[in-house]
């Protein structure tokens, strides 16, 4: 006998068989941007006057942040459908960008540390913008953990859903009290500060042509971890001898 | 308004009820915030002018630990008594119930923070008993125990409850931590009324808005 | 023609992947006592839950006396009372602190008046200023049973009642039971066969999700009952 879910788990994996040329579509075209976008980083982009070659990682550091707060934004969303509407499609979109969402927002914070050491000369600096990402990538793997630890899937996608409207309303107050906080206590910068000089145009090129493969690449892999997501419900079902 | 005000305070009146007879709660709470004030006294040197940098943060974090532990205590009990069922059966509507266990979370912290100003005040030689004080905590630990009912209403029926709520609350009430440290070092100094105001704002601001978020989305945490 | 006292129509709730209940469809009529039999793990827990407002649907519909209990939730659940496998009761409190909470909560009028009388109902006023954490279990199940019927509901929904009672307070439940008949609606789930059938007004037979069978307890055959019964225990997953 068939379950509904399972029925929908296979309904979904069906329809996205079906789309199996969007998927390639997906793939090929993000790994010919990620090509292309490495040549303009690595080639063509000019190396920047005071940092040196370690500015190039700001082509990284920049997408990625856009990529995790997008990605937040999809949770954002796709919790509030789930609290509606109940619907499983909902908590698989919401689960699957909350896990892009963190992968990113994970490596914008290694990245911007390993700019930051040269630059300023420490590896972390309590100014506005980091300490609101730190706190933005605790919120989420705070979604993650929460997730992991549910008693049952129906309450880990009823609790991840509010966590994931909490935590995205939470970030704009996270960051007016952060940058308060820091007016109290100005930061210290050792070494060059970033300069501020207009940005050279191929930069600025690289820069967007960089937004623009990592938002493709991010669809990709939402695309495919949905769809492996849809897989796992389905084995589960089977396993409970549905 | 008798439908939503009585069972709020219905509910509330249980939770004293319950914590006056056992009593554990409030004793191990209380008991925690003293210990972590006395703890924190050997982290840095003890002179005036350290601990005037540092008082306000002790105070919040103090506050903000054993908030935590009353907060897991007062669903566990629930839990434990399988009465959170109980509630669900009455003919409130569930935003009803949230308020209810915010209240009586709400009144127990500021209890135990009445109780603690003094020690603290004591402790570190500091003038904390101000009226402004008093109403920045009040307001600070509103906002606090508004997202604190919600998060140990979920936290209670994970795995590992106990790590579970504080992974989720202190980087959600982070605003309500800075806020309140902030404004009471300012306070502390003499701040007037004024140059605290945009703290004040971003209270208020956190409270409403978790407020009524939390009271839309409690229902679903309690349901099976 | 009024509203039925319970209406449940293509009921479905799943608990992680595998559903319990598939499409179910159950009404009881006004003052009918209707008995649900069913094995381990058929779904009349989860379907009483839903009813009572404990458990959220995935899809289908309920409505007590024409109340949909998701639409209009705190009317619904005044005209309910439930008692379940857990008491439901503070055990730091008294039987007598319990009821009046929940005597608040459901707004009786005349509280204490008419919890004395539902605790002699049920002879439990002699234990009702102990902590409910000293209490027997089956002391707490007569406690329950008092707050199921504190408000006086015209819908009770019992799960399993027989389990932890002594025989005598299963004849209090009984006499209640008989008194209300015709004009309390109840919705009883239950293992034991030759119980239930002598207080049924009708059976049904929950199987596979959905109501397998049902029929009219007047002039319903014991032995061909029981048959069916055990027919169904043997297919359900």
């Amino acid at each position: 006998m068939t379950t509904r879910p399972l029925q929908a788990a296979a309904a979904q994996r069906a329809g996205l068989a079906d789309s199996a040329t969007v998927r390639m579509t997906l793939l090929a075209l993000s790994a010919a941007m990620m090509f292309a976008d490495l040549a303009l980083i690595f080639l063509w982009a000019p190396t920047e006057q005071v940092m040196g070659v370690v500015q190039r990682i700001f082509y990284f550091h920049v997408p990625e942040a856009w990529v995790g707060f997008l990605a937040f934004g999809v949770v954002f969303i796709a919790s509030i459908g789930y609290l509606v509407t109940g619907k499983r499609k909902w908590d698989v979109a919401g689960h699957s960008a909350a896990e892009i969402g963190v992968l990113f927002t994970t490596l914008m914070l290694i990245t911007g540390s390993i700019w930051a050491k040269p630059v300023w000369g420490v590896w972390w600096t309590w100014d506005p913008r980091l300490t609101t990402s730190l706190i933005l990538w605790l919120l989420y793997v705070g979604y993650l953990m929460l997730r992991a630890y549910a008693p049952t899937p129906a309450k880990a996608a009823r609790y991840s859903a509010i966590m994931g409207v909490i935590g995205f309303i939470d970030v704009p107050i996270v960051y007016f009290s952060v940058v308060w906080w820091r007016n109290i206590h100005p930061e210290l910068i050792i070494g060059p500060a970033a300069p501020r000089d207009a940005l050279d145009p191929r930069m600025l090129v690289t820069l967007i042509f960089s937004v623009f493969t990592f938002t493709v690449l991010f669809v990709y892999l939402l695309w495919e971890r949905m769809s492996l997501r849809n897989a796992e419900d389905e084995v589960k079902a089977l396993r409970q001898g549905e | 308004m008798r439908d939503f005000l009585l069972p709020i305070m219905t509910i509330a009146w249980k939770d004293v009820l319950l914590e006056l007879r056992t009593k554990d709660v409030v004793t191990s709470v209380l008991m925690f915030a003293l210990l972590a004030m006395v703890t924190f006294n050997f982290a840095f040197d003890p002179s005036p002018a350290v601990i005037a940098l540092v008082a306000p943060g002790i105070l919040w974090v103090a506050f903000t630990f054993a908030g935590i532990l009353g907060f897991n205590r007062s669903f566990t009990l629930e839990k434990e008594n399988g009465s959170l069922d109980g509630l669900l059966l009455c003919p409130v509507s569930r935003d009803v119930i949230y308020f209810g266990k915010l209240l009586g979370v709400f009144t127990f912290m500021l209890v135990m923070e009445a109780v603690l100003l003094p020690f603290f005040a004591v402790l570190y030689n500091l003038p904390v008993l101000d009226l402004k004080l008093l109403l920045l905590a009040a307001l600070a630990t509103l906002g606090f125990a508004g997202v604190g009912t919600l998060f140990s209403a979920m936290a209670v029926n994970t795995r590992s409850r106990e790590i579970m709520l504080p992974v989720l609350l202190l980087p959600v009430a982070s605003p309500v931590v800075i806020a309140a440290v902030e404004s009471t070092r300012a306070i502390l100094e003499g701040a007037p009324w004024g140059e605290i105001g945009r703290w004040w704002g971003l209270l208020i601001a956190f409270d409403m808005i978790f407020l009524i978020v939390s009271s839309f989305v409690f229902g679903s945490t309690l349901e099976e | 023609m009024t509203a039925p006292a319970i209406a449940v129509t293509a009921l479905t709730k799943t608990f992680s992947v595998r559903p319990v209940l598939r499409g179910l469809d159950l009404a009881v009529v006004p003052g009918q006592r209707y008995v649900l039999f069913g094995g381990n793990g058929s779904g009349k827990t989860t379907l009483l839950k839903c009813i009572a407002g404990l458990a959220r649907p995935d899809e289908g519909a309920i409505a007590i006396a024409g109340l949909d209990t998701r639409r209009q939730g705190p009317a619904a659940r005044r005209a309910i009372g439930f008692a379940g496998h857990d008491p439901l009761l503070y055990q730091d409190l008294t039987g007598l602190e319990n009821l009046r909470f929940y005597g608040r909560m459901f707004q009786v009028d005349g509280l204490e008046d008419r919890i004395g009388a539902v605790a002699d109902q049920l002879d439990a006023s002699r234990f009702l200023n102990a902590r409910v954490r000293t209490l027997s279990h089956g002391m707490r199940k007569r406690l329950s049973l008092c707050r199921a019927l504190l408000h006086d509901p015209p819908v009770l929904l019992l799960d399993e009642p027989e389990t932890g009672l002594d025989e005598e307070a299963l004849a209090l439940l009984d006499r209640v039971l008989a008194e209300g008949a015709g004009q309390r609606t109840v919705l009883m789930a239950t293992h034991g066969l030759e119980r239930g059938l002598a207080q049924a007004d009708a059976v049904g037979i929950l199987s596979g999700g959905r109501i397998a069978y049902q029929a009219q307890a007047k002039g319903l055959d014991a032995g061909a009952f029981r048959q069916t019964y055990h027919g169904y225990l043997g297919a359900a997953p």
